[in-house]
């Protein structure tokens, strides 16, 4: 269990720095389908994970004066009331129908990464 | 900056921090293409999404725990493991040809979406799930 949990990070990490996707992406369907967490579990910790990451990230390109703090309030406010909803929205729905949409969105990113 | 281009940015924030909050995702994948949109360059968009990030993740993980689905210990671990991930990701990206891992990282996506779909398929592991 442990192990695997480590290995999911690491991947994940390297995932997003190799292909610059979000960690999300790589660590929800890992949990699901290695450690058999419920989607909603899944989520819920992938999300827990990446504030850490993205903490890491931000203070990294922050010394580098690549982060540009007004723009980021401007998406990044409003997004966070988005998220209160879409957490709201994702209790309401099933674990199945949860797995299958998440499914759906790997598709389509894999289509949209071969395409674009 | 316009209305227009403040209404522009703030209604794709809120998208993509209901993306976030529902899959468990950072909703980088909506904040980079907006933020270049907005004319950062593609450097500033990935670092300026990682700190918009902060909020949406903050507020997602705040309402996963009101609804006790948050796996503490896991998430700390992944989110360290991550770090050292992304450091030795660097040193690969900058020695293979993109598009080769691009594609190679797009099939996996569907092996992926493809087994998760016939997860969800099958007779339900999880007894306890409406």
């Amino acid at each position: 269990m442990a192990l695997k949990v480590l290995s999911i990070g690491l991947v994940a990490g390297l995932f997003s720095a190799v292909f610059g996707v979000g960690g999300g992406i790589v660590i929800v369907p890992l949990l699901i389908l290695l450690l058999g967490f419920q989607s909603r579990a899944a989520a819920a910790t992938s999300i827990a994970a990446i504030g850490i990451t993205a903490l890491a990230g931000t203070i990294l390109y922050a010394f580098e004066g690549h982060v540009d703090v007004a723009h980021a309030a401007l998406v990044g406010l409003p997004a966070a009331v988005g998220a209160v909803v879409g957490t709201g929205a994702q209790q309401r729905v099933s674990g199945r129908a949860l797995t299958l949409a998440f499914a759906g969105l790997l598709a389509a990113l894999a289509v949209w990464l071969l395409v674009a | 900056m316009s209305a227009t281009t403040v209404l522009f940015a703030v209604s794709l924030g809120f998208a993509a921090g209901v993306l976030a909050g529902f899959f468990g995702v950072g909703g980088g994948i909506l904040f980079v293409p907006t933020l270049v949109a907005l004319g950062l360059t593609q450097l500033e968009a990935e670092a300026t999404s990682l700190l918009a990030i902060l909020p949406t993740v903050a507020a997602g993980t705040w309402r996963q725990r009101h609804y006790g689905n948050v796996h503490w210990r896991t998430a700390l671990t992944l989110g360290v493991t991550s770090i050292a991930g992304a450091a030795a990701g660097v040193q690969i990206a900058t020695a293979l040809p993109e598009d080769v891992l691009r594609r190679l990282f797009a099939v996996l996506l569907l092996c992926v979406a493809a087994q998760l779909a016939w997860r969800s398929r099958r007779a339900s592991p999880y007894p306890s799930e409406p």
